[in-house]
Protein backbone atom coordinates (compact mmCIF):
# COMPACT_ATOMS: atom_id res chain seq x y z
CA UNK A 1 0.00 0.00 0.00
CA UNK A 2 1.33 3.42 -0.88
CA UNK A 3 1.14 6.20 1.65
CA UNK A 4 -1.78 8.64 1.61
CA UNK A 5 0.48 11.61 2.17
CA UNK A 6 4.19 11.39 1.54
CA UNK A 7 6.79 14.00 2.36
CA UNK A 8 9.65 12.97 0.14
CA UNK A 9 13.09 14.33 1.10
CA UNK A 10 11.88 17.89 1.52
CA UNK A 11 14.32 20.78 1.88
CA UNK A 12 13.21 24.33 2.40
CA UNK A 13 15.43 27.38 2.43
CA UNK A 14 14.62 31.06 2.26
CA UNK A 15 16.81 33.50 0.35
CA UNK A 16 16.97 36.95 1.80
CA UNK A 17 19.30 39.41 0.16
CA UNK A 18 22.39 37.40 -0.59
CA UNK A 19 21.93 35.08 2.37
CA UNK A 20 20.28 31.71 2.12
CA UNK A 21 18.94 30.32 5.37
CA UNK A 22 18.11 26.65 5.51
CA UNK A 23 14.96 26.06 7.51
CA UNK A 24 14.06 22.44 6.85
CA UNK A 25 16.40 19.68 5.77
CA UNK A 26 15.58 16.23 4.47
CA UNK A 27 12.07 15.81 5.87
CA UNK A 28 10.79 12.30 5.25
CA UNK A 29 7.40 11.21 6.51
CA UNK A 30 4.47 9.13 5.37
CA UNK A 31 0.98 9.48 6.77
CA UNK A 32 -1.82 6.99 6.34
CA UNK A 33 -5.43 7.78 5.62
CA UNK A 34 -7.38 8.62 8.77
CA UNK A 35 -4.29 9.13 10.85
CA UNK A 36 -3.95 11.97 13.35
CA UNK A 37 -0.37 13.22 13.39
CA UNK A 38 1.01 16.01 15.56
CA UNK A 39 4.17 17.90 14.78
CA UNK A 40 5.87 19.24 17.86
CA UNK A 41 9.04 21.26 18.33
CA UNK A 42 10.44 24.39 19.85
CA UNK A 43 9.45 27.70 18.33
CA UNK A 44 11.45 28.60 15.26
CA UNK A 45 12.05 24.97 14.29
CA UNK A 46 10.09 25.39 11.08
CA UNK A 47 7.00 23.40 11.98
CA UNK A 48 4.67 26.09 10.63
CA UNK A 49 6.79 26.23 7.48
CA UNK A 50 6.31 22.48 7.14
CA UNK A 51 2.54 22.87 7.43
CA UNK A 52 2.59 25.65 4.83
CA UNK A 53 4.52 23.36 2.50
CA UNK A 54 1.89 20.64 2.87
CA UNK A 55 -0.85 23.24 2.35
CA UNK A 56 0.97 24.46 -0.76
CA UNK A 57 1.09 28.02 0.53
CA UNK A 58 4.89 27.94 0.22
CA UNK A 59 6.89 25.99 -2.29
CA UNK A 60 9.47 23.35 -1.44
CA UNK A 61 13.10 24.03 -2.35
CA UNK A 62 13.82 20.38 -3.01
CA UNK A 63 11.88 17.14 -2.70
CA UNK A 64 8.12 16.84 -3.00
CA UNK A 65 4.84 16.64 -1.11
CA UNK A 66 2.76 13.82 -2.55
CA UNK A 67 -0.92 13.44 -1.76
CA UNK A 68 -2.33 10.19 -3.15
CA UNK A 69 0.78 10.05 -5.37
CA UNK A 70 0.05 13.45 -6.89
CA UNK A 71 2.47 16.28 -6.30
CA UNK A 72 1.24 19.27 -4.31
CA UNK A 73 2.48 22.58 -5.68
CA UNK A 74 -0.33 25.04 -4.96
CA UNK A 75 -2.92 25.51 -2.20
CA UNK A 76 -6.34 23.99 -2.58
CA UNK A 77 -9.48 23.09 -0.64
CA UNK A 78 -8.53 19.40 -0.44
CA UNK A 79 -5.87 20.47 2.09
CA UNK A 80 -7.90 22.80 4.31
CA UNK A 81 -6.05 24.82 6.94
CA UNK A 82 -7.32 25.94 10.33
CA UNK A 83 -5.19 28.98 11.09
CA UNK A 84 -3.88 29.86 14.50
CA UNK A 85 -5.74 33.17 14.53
CA UNK A 86 -8.92 31.70 12.95
CA UNK A 87 -8.72 34.01 9.87
CA UNK A 88 -12.46 34.42 9.59
CA UNK A 89 -13.48 37.34 7.42
CA UNK A 90 -14.79 39.95 9.88
CA UNK A 91 -17.34 41.48 7.51
CA UNK A 92 -19.14 38.17 7.00
CA UNK A 93 -21.33 36.33 9.50
CA UNK A 94 -20.43 32.86 10.73
CA UNK A 95 -22.78 31.36 8.15
CA UNK A 96 -21.46 33.54 5.32
CA UNK A 97 -17.87 32.69 6.17
CA UNK A 98 -18.58 29.00 5.71
CA UNK A 99 -20.82 29.70 2.75
CA UNK A 100 -17.90 31.43 0.99
CA UNK A 101 -15.96 28.17 1.17
CA UNK A 102 -18.92 25.89 0.44
CA UNK A 103 -20.21 27.83 -2.56
CA UNK A 104 -16.71 27.96 -4.03
CA UNK A 105 -15.95 24.27 -3.52
CA UNK A 106 -19.41 22.80 -4.15
CA UNK A 107 -21.02 25.61 -6.20
CA UNK A 108 -21.04 23.49 -9.35
CA UNK A 109 -21.96 20.15 -7.85
CA UNK A 110 -24.58 20.76 -5.18
CA UNK A 111 -27.87 22.65 -5.20
CA UNK A 112 -28.47 25.67 -3.02
CA UNK A 113 -30.57 23.65 -0.55
CA UNK A 114 -27.92 20.94 -0.36
CA UNK A 115 -25.24 23.53 0.29
CA UNK A 116 -27.34 25.11 3.03
CA UNK A 117 -27.83 21.73 4.71
CA UNK A 118 -24.12 21.04 4.42
CA UNK A 119 -23.21 24.37 6.08
CA UNK A 120 -25.65 23.72 8.91
CA UNK A 121 -24.35 20.14 9.31
CA UNK A 122 -20.83 21.48 9.79
CA UNK A 123 -21.97 24.20 12.17
CA UNK A 124 -23.80 21.54 14.19
CA UNK A 125 -20.65 19.44 14.23
CA UNK A 126 -18.76 22.19 16.07
CA UNK A 127 -21.88 23.18 18.07
CA UNK A 128 -22.02 26.64 16.57
CA UNK A 129 -25.37 26.56 14.74
CA UNK A 130 -26.79 28.95 17.34
CA UNK A 131 -24.36 31.69 16.25
CA UNK A 132 -24.88 31.42 12.50
CA UNK A 133 -25.87 35.08 12.09
CA UNK A 134 -23.19 36.54 14.35
CA UNK A 135 -20.09 38.25 13.07
CA UNK A 136 -16.68 37.02 14.24
CA UNK A 137 -16.25 40.10 16.44
CA UNK A 138 -19.36 39.12 18.40
CA UNK A 139 -18.22 35.65 19.45
CA UNK A 140 -15.43 34.45 21.74
CA UNK A 141 -12.01 33.23 20.68
CA UNK A 142 -12.91 29.59 21.21
CA UNK A 143 -16.09 30.01 19.17
CA UNK A 144 -14.15 31.63 16.34
CA UNK A 145 -11.78 28.69 16.27
CA UNK A 146 -14.77 26.31 16.17
CA UNK A 147 -16.09 28.19 13.16
CA UNK A 148 -12.62 28.04 11.61
CA UNK A 149 -12.69 24.26 12.03
CA UNK A 150 -16.19 24.10 10.57
CA UNK A 151 -15.07 26.12 7.57
CA UNK A 152 -12.16 23.77 6.98
CA UNK A 153 -14.31 20.65 7.42
CA UNK A 154 -16.96 22.09 5.09
CA UNK A 155 -14.43 21.96 2.23
CA UNK A 156 -14.48 18.16 2.67
CA UNK A 157 -10.68 18.09 2.67
CA UNK A 158 -8.56 15.02 2.12
CA UNK A 159 -6.27 16.35 4.83
CA UNK A 160 -7.12 18.71 7.62
CA UNK A 161 -4.19 20.93 8.60
CA UNK A 162 -4.31 22.54 12.03
CA UNK A 163 -1.73 25.27 12.61
CA UNK A 164 -1.46 25.63 16.40
CA UNK A 165 -5.24 25.89 16.45
CA UNK A 166 -5.59 26.28 20.21
CA UNK A 167 -2.47 28.32 20.89
CA UNK A 168 -4.29 31.57 21.54
CA UNK A 169 -6.98 30.09 23.80
CA UNK A 170 -7.21 29.74 27.56
CA UNK A 171 -6.72 26.30 29.12
CA UNK A 172 -10.40 25.50 29.69
CA UNK A 173 -11.51 26.54 26.22
CA UNK A 174 -8.59 24.63 24.79
CA UNK A 175 -9.73 21.45 26.56
CA UNK A 176 -13.24 21.84 25.14
CA UNK A 177 -11.91 22.28 21.65
CA UNK A 178 -9.52 19.34 21.96
CA UNK A 179 -12.50 17.19 22.91
CA UNK A 180 -14.42 18.59 19.96
CA UNK A 181 -11.56 17.79 17.58
CA UNK A 182 -11.25 14.24 18.97
CA UNK A 183 -14.98 13.76 18.56
CA UNK A 184 -14.94 15.04 14.99
CA UNK A 185 -11.93 12.92 14.11
CA UNK A 186 -13.61 9.79 15.43
CA UNK A 187 -16.81 10.56 13.55
CA UNK A 188 -15.35 11.59 10.19
CA UNK A 189 -12.04 9.76 10.27
CA UNK A 190 -10.38 12.75 8.66
CA UNK A 191 -6.66 12.59 8.11
CA UNK A 192 -5.29 15.35 10.30
CA UNK A 193 -1.94 17.04 10.81
CA UNK A 194 -1.66 19.36 13.77
CA UNK A 195 1.14 21.72 14.70
CA UNK A 196 1.45 22.21 18.42
CA UNK A 197 3.88 23.03 21.18
CA UNK A 198 1.74 21.52 23.91
CA UNK A 199 2.99 18.07 24.93
CA UNK A 200 -0.25 16.96 26.61
CA UNK A 201 -2.29 18.05 23.64
CA UNK A 202 -0.04 16.13 21.27
CA UNK A 203 -0.23 12.91 23.30
CA UNK A 204 -3.96 13.20 23.90
CA UNK A 205 -4.95 13.73 20.28
CA UNK A 206 -2.38 11.96 18.13
CA UNK A 207 -1.80 8.53 16.71
CA UNK A 208 1.78 9.56 16.09
CA UNK A 209 3.87 12.48 17.28
CA UNK A 210 6.54 13.87 14.98
CA UNK A 211 9.29 15.60 16.97
CA UNK A 212 11.38 18.19 15.21
CA UNK A 213 14.98 19.05 16.01
CA UNK A 214 15.94 22.66 16.45
CA UNK A 215 16.70 24.88 13.47
CA UNK A 216 18.45 25.97 11.39
CA UNK A 217 18.14 23.04 9.01
CA UNK A 218 15.63 21.35 11.29
CA UNK A 219 14.57 17.85 10.54
CA UNK A 220 12.47 15.09 12.06
CA UNK A 221 14.28 13.86 15.16
CA UNK A 222 11.96 11.11 16.23
CA UNK A 223 8.49 9.77 15.56
CA UNK A 224 6.57 8.42 18.52
CA UNK A 225 3.55 6.17 18.14
CA UNK A 226 0.86 6.71 20.77
CA UNK A 227 -0.71 3.29 21.34
CA UNK A 228 -3.73 4.53 23.28
CA UNK A 229 -7.16 3.16 22.45
CA UNK A 230 -9.87 5.53 21.25
CA UNK A 231 -12.10 7.10 22.39
CA UNK A 232 -9.71 8.72 24.81
CA UNK A 233 -10.84 10.47 27.95
CA UNK A 234 -8.54 13.04 29.44
CA UNK A 235 -9.53 12.28 33.05
CA UNK A 236 -8.77 8.58 32.77
CA UNK A 237 -5.59 9.17 30.80
CA UNK A 238 -4.03 11.46 33.38
CA UNK A 239 -2.97 8.40 35.37
CA UNK A 240 -2.64 5.97 32.46
CA UNK A 241 0.85 4.40 32.24
CA UNK A 242 1.04 4.51 28.44
CA UNK A 243 -0.04 8.13 28.40
CA UNK A 244 2.56 9.07 30.98
CA UNK A 245 5.26 7.10 29.18
CA UNK A 246 4.51 8.86 25.86
CA UNK A 247 4.43 12.20 27.61
CA UNK A 248 7.77 11.53 29.22
CA UNK A 249 9.28 10.48 25.91
CA UNK A 250 8.25 13.74 24.25
CA UNK A 251 9.40 15.81 27.21
CA UNK A 252 12.75 14.06 27.22
CA UNK A 253 13.19 14.70 23.52
CA UNK A 254 12.29 18.36 23.82
CA UNK A 255 14.04 19.27 27.05
CA UNK A 256 17.00 16.89 27.32
CA UNK A 257 18.18 15.93 23.87
CA UNK A 258 17.07 18.97 21.91
CA UNK A 259 16.93 21.77 24.38
CA UNK A 260 15.96 25.09 22.94
CA UNK A 261 18.95 27.40 23.01
CA UNK A 262 17.81 30.92 22.52
CA UNK A 263 19.89 33.17 20.30
CA UNK A 264 22.71 30.69 19.99
CA UNK A 265 24.42 32.65 17.23
CA UNK B 1 -1.20 21.92 37.80
CA UNK B 2 -3.21 23.21 34.90
CA UNK B 3 -4.19 19.74 33.68
CA UNK B 4 -6.02 19.13 36.91
CA UNK B 5 -8.32 22.07 36.26
CA UNK B 6 -9.04 21.06 32.69
CA UNK B 7 -10.08 17.54 33.68
CA UNK B 8 -13.08 18.52 35.74
CA UNK B 9 -14.83 20.52 33.06
CA UNK B 10 -17.71 18.82 31.34
CA UNK B 11 -19.83 21.88 30.65
CA UNK B 12 -20.61 22.16 26.96
CA UNK B 13 -23.04 25.07 26.73
CA UNK B 14 -21.92 28.66 26.43
CA UNK B 15 -23.35 30.77 29.24
CA UNK B 16 -24.26 34.44 29.63
CA UNK B 17 -26.99 34.49 26.99
CA UNK B 18 -29.87 35.74 29.17
CA UNK B 19 -27.60 38.46 30.55
CA UNK B 20 -27.05 39.71 27.02
CA UNK B 21 -30.79 39.96 26.34
CA UNK B 22 -31.48 41.92 29.51
CA UNK B 23 -28.70 44.37 28.77
CA UNK B 24 -30.04 44.90 25.28
CA UNK B 25 -33.62 45.74 26.31
CA UNK B 26 -32.39 48.09 28.99
CA UNK B 27 -30.29 49.88 26.42
CA UNK B 28 -33.16 50.04 23.93
CA UNK B 29 -35.50 51.61 26.46
CA UNK B 30 -32.99 54.25 27.37
CA UNK B 31 -32.50 55.16 23.73
CA UNK B 32 -36.09 56.42 23.40
CA UNK B 33 -36.09 58.42 26.59
CA UNK B 34 -37.06 62.00 25.50
CA UNK B 35 -35.15 63.65 28.35
CA UNK B 36 -31.92 61.90 27.40
CA UNK B 37 -32.40 62.79 23.74
CA UNK B 38 -33.11 66.45 24.59
CA UNK B 39 -30.01 66.53 26.78
CA UNK B 40 -27.84 65.08 24.04
CA UNK B 41 -29.25 67.48 21.46
CA UNK B 42 -28.65 70.45 23.76
CA UNK B 43 -25.07 69.46 24.50
CA UNK B 44 -24.45 69.11 20.76
CA UNK B 45 -26.21 72.29 19.63
CA UNK B 46 -25.82 74.88 22.37
CA UNK B 47 -22.00 75.33 22.31
CA UNK B 48 -21.78 75.94 18.53
CA UNK B 49 -24.83 78.24 18.72
CA UNK B 50 -23.10 80.36 21.35
CA UNK B 51 -19.88 80.51 19.34
CA UNK B 52 -21.74 81.52 16.17
CA UNK B 53 -23.66 84.21 18.05
CA UNK B 54 -20.44 85.60 19.49
CA UNK B 55 -18.82 85.64 16.06
CA UNK B 56 -21.78 87.51 14.59
CA UNK B 57 -21.61 90.10 17.38
CA UNK B 58 -17.86 90.66 16.91
CA UNK B 59 -18.36 90.89 13.16
CA UNK B 60 -21.25 93.34 13.57
CA UNK B 61 -19.16 95.59 15.82
CA UNK B 62 -16.06 95.37 13.65
CA UNK B 63 -17.88 96.25 10.40
CA UNK B 64 -20.43 98.78 11.61
CA UNK B 65 -18.30 101.89 11.06
CA UNK B 66 -19.25 103.75 7.84
CA UNK B 67 -15.72 103.32 6.46
CA UNK B 68 -15.70 99.51 6.85
CA UNK B 69 -14.87 97.70 3.61
CA UNK B 70 -17.00 94.62 4.37
CA UNK B 71 -20.74 94.58 5.20
CA UNK B 72 -21.86 93.70 8.74
CA UNK B 73 -24.34 90.81 9.32
CA UNK B 74 -27.30 93.15 9.59
CA UNK B 75 -26.60 94.54 6.13
CA UNK B 76 -26.16 91.04 4.74
CA UNK B 77 -29.51 90.04 6.19
CA UNK B 78 -31.27 93.08 4.72
CA UNK B 79 -29.70 93.14 1.26
CA UNK B 80 -29.51 89.41 0.59
CA UNK B 81 -32.77 88.49 2.29
CA UNK B 82 -34.30 87.04 -0.86
CA UNK B 83 -31.31 84.70 -1.28
CA UNK B 84 -31.50 83.53 2.34
CA UNK B 85 -35.26 83.12 2.57
CA UNK B 86 -36.02 81.75 -0.91
CA UNK B 87 -33.37 79.26 -1.95
CA UNK B 88 -35.59 77.81 -4.69
CA UNK B 89 -36.86 80.83 -6.64
CA UNK B 90 -36.56 80.69 -10.41
CA UNK B 91 -36.84 83.92 -12.43
CA UNK B 92 -35.31 82.90 -15.72
CA UNK B 93 -32.02 81.36 -16.82
CA UNK B 94 -29.53 83.50 -14.89
CA UNK B 95 -31.68 84.56 -11.92
CA UNK B 96 -32.24 81.44 -9.83
CA UNK B 97 -32.11 80.60 -6.11
CA UNK B 98 -28.86 79.55 -4.47
CA UNK B 99 -30.16 76.06 -3.75
CA UNK B 100 -30.56 75.51 -7.52
CA UNK B 101 -27.03 76.73 -8.09
CA UNK B 102 -25.71 74.41 -5.39
CA UNK B 103 -27.60 71.52 -6.96
CA UNK B 104 -26.08 72.26 -10.37
CA UNK B 105 -22.61 72.32 -8.84
CA UNK B 106 -23.41 69.11 -6.95
CA UNK B 107 -24.42 67.46 -10.17
CA UNK B 108 -21.00 68.25 -11.64
CA UNK B 109 -19.33 66.97 -8.51
CA UNK B 110 -21.40 63.80 -8.66
CA UNK B 111 -20.24 63.06 -12.21
CA UNK B 112 -16.60 64.03 -11.75
CA UNK B 113 -16.27 62.45 -8.33
CA UNK B 114 -18.17 59.32 -9.38
CA UNK B 115 -15.74 58.76 -12.23
CA UNK B 116 -12.81 59.46 -9.94
CA UNK B 117 -14.13 56.92 -7.41
CA UNK B 118 -14.46 54.16 -10.01
CA UNK B 119 -11.12 54.81 -11.70
CA UNK B 120 -9.38 55.58 -8.41
CA UNK B 121 -10.41 52.34 -6.69
CA UNK B 122 -9.46 50.31 -9.75
CA UNK B 123 -6.05 51.99 -10.10
CA UNK B 124 -5.48 51.84 -6.34
CA UNK B 125 -6.24 48.11 -6.34
CA UNK B 126 -3.73 47.63 -9.16
CA UNK B 127 -1.04 49.64 -7.40
CA UNK B 128 -1.69 47.90 -4.09
CA UNK B 129 -1.68 44.45 -5.61
CA UNK B 130 1.25 44.57 -8.00
CA UNK B 131 4.70 45.57 -6.86
CA UNK B 132 5.68 46.57 -10.41
CA UNK B 133 2.60 48.73 -10.93
CA UNK B 134 3.47 50.43 -7.66
CA UNK B 135 7.08 51.04 -8.61
CA UNK B 136 6.04 52.47 -11.95
CA UNK B 137 2.98 54.46 -11.03
CA UNK B 138 3.55 55.61 -7.47
CA UNK B 139 6.18 58.27 -8.25
CA UNK B 140 3.97 59.66 -11.01
CA UNK B 141 0.99 59.82 -8.65
CA UNK B 142 3.04 61.45 -5.93
CA UNK B 143 4.09 64.24 -8.28
CA UNK B 144 0.74 64.77 -9.98
CA UNK B 145 -1.24 64.85 -6.75
CA UNK B 146 0.56 68.01 -5.63
CA UNK B 147 -0.57 69.97 -8.71
CA UNK B 148 -3.24 72.47 -7.58
CA UNK B 149 -6.70 71.96 -9.12
CA UNK B 150 -6.76 75.19 -11.09
CA UNK B 151 -3.41 74.48 -12.70
CA UNK B 152 -5.15 71.72 -14.66
CA UNK B 153 -7.84 74.06 -15.97
CA UNK B 154 -6.03 75.76 -18.90
CA UNK B 155 -4.82 72.39 -20.13
CA UNK B 156 -8.25 70.80 -19.91
CA UNK B 157 -9.86 73.84 -21.60
CA UNK B 158 -7.39 73.42 -24.45
CA UNK B 159 -8.05 69.68 -24.63
CA UNK B 160 -11.86 69.68 -24.36
CA UNK B 161 -12.52 73.10 -25.99
CA UNK B 162 -15.58 73.47 -23.77
CA UNK B 163 -15.98 74.72 -20.23
CA UNK B 164 -18.36 72.04 -18.97
CA UNK B 165 -16.21 68.93 -19.53
CA UNK B 166 -13.20 70.97 -18.39
CA UNK B 167 -14.82 71.60 -15.01
CA UNK B 168 -15.65 67.90 -14.71
CA UNK B 169 -12.09 66.97 -15.56
CA UNK B 170 -10.72 69.32 -12.92
CA UNK B 171 -12.92 67.68 -10.29
CA UNK B 172 -11.92 64.24 -11.48
CA UNK B 173 -8.20 64.94 -11.46
CA UNK B 174 -8.34 66.70 -8.09
CA UNK B 175 -10.24 64.05 -6.20
CA UNK B 176 -8.71 60.92 -7.72
CA UNK B 177 -5.31 60.99 -5.96
CA UNK B 178 -6.38 60.41 -2.36
CA UNK B 179 -8.72 57.67 -3.58
CA UNK B 180 -5.91 55.90 -5.44
CA UNK B 181 -3.40 56.27 -2.66
CA UNK B 182 -5.71 55.21 0.17
CA UNK B 183 -7.06 52.26 -1.79
CA UNK B 184 -3.50 51.14 -2.54
CA UNK B 185 -2.54 51.35 1.13
CA UNK B 186 -5.68 49.45 2.10
CA UNK B 187 -4.99 46.70 -0.42
CA UNK B 188 -1.37 46.44 0.68
CA UNK B 189 -2.54 46.07 4.29
CA UNK B 190 -4.88 43.14 3.64
CA UNK B 191 -3.76 40.54 6.20
CA UNK B 192 -1.76 37.68 4.75
CA UNK B 193 -4.27 35.28 6.36
CA UNK B 194 -7.11 36.56 4.18
CA UNK B 195 -4.93 36.03 1.12
CA UNK B 196 -4.14 32.51 2.32
CA UNK B 197 -7.84 31.79 2.78
CA UNK B 198 -8.52 32.93 -0.77
CA UNK B 199 -5.60 30.85 -2.08
CA UNK B 200 -6.83 27.71 -0.32
CA UNK B 201 -10.31 28.31 -1.74
CA UNK B 202 -8.73 29.02 -5.15
CA UNK B 203 -10.69 32.25 -5.60
CA UNK B 204 -10.00 33.78 -9.00
CA UNK B 205 -8.88 37.39 -9.46
CA UNK B 206 -12.41 38.73 -9.78
CA UNK B 207 -13.75 36.80 -6.78
CA UNK B 208 -10.77 37.92 -4.72
CA UNK B 209 -11.40 41.55 -5.70
CA UNK B 210 -15.10 41.48 -4.85
CA UNK B 211 -15.15 39.14 -1.86
CA UNK B 212 -11.87 39.90 -0.08
CA UNK B 213 -10.08 42.96 -1.41
CA UNK B 214 -12.90 45.53 -1.49
CA UNK B 215 -14.40 44.65 1.90
CA UNK B 216 -10.99 44.33 3.55
CA UNK B 217 -9.80 47.66 2.15
CA UNK B 218 -13.18 49.39 2.57
CA UNK B 219 -12.18 51.50 5.61
CA UNK B 220 -9.18 52.84 3.68
CA UNK B 221 -11.20 53.31 0.50
CA UNK B 222 -13.77 55.37 2.36
CA UNK B 223 -11.07 57.51 3.94
CA UNK B 224 -9.86 58.25 0.42
CA UNK B 225 -13.38 58.94 -0.83
CA UNK B 226 -13.99 61.31 2.06
CA UNK B 227 -10.85 63.32 1.37
CA UNK B 228 -11.66 63.17 -2.35
CA UNK B 229 -15.16 64.58 -2.05
CA UNK B 230 -13.85 67.45 0.08
CA UNK B 231 -11.23 68.26 -2.55
CA UNK B 232 -13.72 68.02 -5.39
CA UNK B 233 -16.04 70.50 -3.66
CA UNK B 234 -13.07 72.85 -3.28
CA UNK B 235 -12.25 72.43 -6.94
CA UNK B 236 -15.76 72.91 -8.35
CA UNK B 237 -16.16 76.34 -6.82
CA UNK B 238 -12.80 77.49 -8.13
CA UNK B 239 -13.35 75.93 -11.54
CA UNK B 240 -16.82 77.46 -11.95
CA UNK B 241 -15.44 80.91 -11.22
CA UNK B 242 -13.41 80.60 -14.38
CA UNK B 243 -15.61 78.49 -16.63
CA UNK B 244 -18.88 80.33 -16.00
CA UNK B 245 -22.29 78.66 -16.15
CA UNK B 246 -24.90 78.71 -13.41
CA UNK B 247 -23.12 76.97 -10.53
CA UNK B 248 -22.52 78.40 -7.08
CA UNK B 249 -18.88 79.20 -7.93
CA UNK B 250 -19.82 81.35 -10.87
CA UNK B 251 -22.42 83.10 -8.74
CA UNK B 252 -19.67 84.35 -6.43
CA UNK B 253 -17.61 85.59 -9.33
CA UNK B 254 -20.66 87.30 -10.81
CA UNK B 255 -21.53 88.91 -7.47
CA UNK B 256 -17.97 90.19 -7.11
CA UNK B 257 -18.12 91.78 -10.57
CA UNK B 258 -21.34 93.56 -9.65
CA UNK B 259 -20.09 94.47 -6.13
CA UNK B 260 -22.77 92.51 -4.26
CA UNK B 261 -20.70 91.58 -1.22
CA UNK B 262 -23.65 90.41 0.93
CA UNK B 263 -24.57 87.88 -1.79
CA UNK B 264 -21.04 86.50 -1.67
CA UNK B 265 -21.24 86.03 2.07
CA UNK B 266 -24.54 84.15 1.78
CA UNK B 267 -23.07 81.98 -0.98
CA UNK B 268 -20.07 81.18 1.22
CA UNK B 269 -22.42 79.93 3.92
CA UNK B 270 -24.21 77.73 1.37
CA UNK B 271 -20.92 76.30 0.14
CA UNK B 272 -19.68 75.59 3.65
CA UNK B 273 -22.88 73.87 4.74
CA UNK B 274 -23.03 71.83 1.54
CA UNK B 275 -19.39 70.74 1.88
CA UNK B 276 -20.05 69.73 5.47
CA UNK B 277 -23.08 67.69 4.42
CA UNK B 278 -21.13 65.97 1.64
CA UNK B 279 -18.38 65.00 4.07
CA UNK B 280 -20.87 63.62 6.57
CA UNK B 281 -22.76 61.80 3.84
CA UNK B 282 -19.66 59.92 2.65
CA UNK B 283 -18.63 59.25 6.25
CA UNK B 284 -22.09 57.86 7.04
CA UNK B 285 -22.11 55.64 3.94
CA UNK B 286 -18.62 54.45 4.91
CA UNK B 287 -19.66 53.69 8.46
CA UNK B 288 -22.67 51.76 7.17
CA UNK B 289 -20.74 49.76 4.57
CA UNK B 290 -17.75 48.95 6.78
CA UNK B 291 -19.71 48.06 9.90
CA UNK B 292 -17.98 45.11 11.50
CA UNK B 293 -15.03 45.30 9.12
CA UNK B 294 -12.65 47.12 11.38
CA UNK B 295 -13.46 45.03 14.44
CA UNK B 296 -10.93 42.33 15.16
Amino acid sequence: MTAYLKLDHIDKSFARGGQVSEVLKDIRLTIDKGEFVSIIGHSGCGKSTLLNLIAGLTKVSAGAVLLEDKEVDSPGPERAVVFQNHSLLPWLTVYENINLAVSKVFGGTRSRAERHDWIMRNLDLVQMAHARDKRPAEISGGMKQRVGIARALAMEPKILLLDEPFGALDALTRAHLQDAVMDIHSRLGSTTIMITHDVDEAVLLSDRIVMMTNGPAATIGEVLAVPLARPRRRVELSSDRTFLRCREAVLKFLYERHRFVEAAE
Amino acid sequence: MSIQTIEDTTVKAFPAKPAEVIAFTAKARRRFDPIVIAGKLASALVPPAIVIALMLIVWQIACSSPTASLPPPSQVWNEAYDLIAHPFFNNGPQDIGLAWRVLISLQRVAIGFGLAAIVGVALGALVGQSIWAMRGLDPVFQILRTVPPLAWLPLSLAAFRDSSPSALFVIFITSIWPIIINTAVGVRNIPEDYRNVSRILRLNQFEFFVKIMVPAAAPYIFTGLRIGIGLSWLAIVAAEMLTGGVGIGFFIWDAWNSSRLPDIIVALAYIGVTGFCLDRLVAAVGAFVTRGTTAK
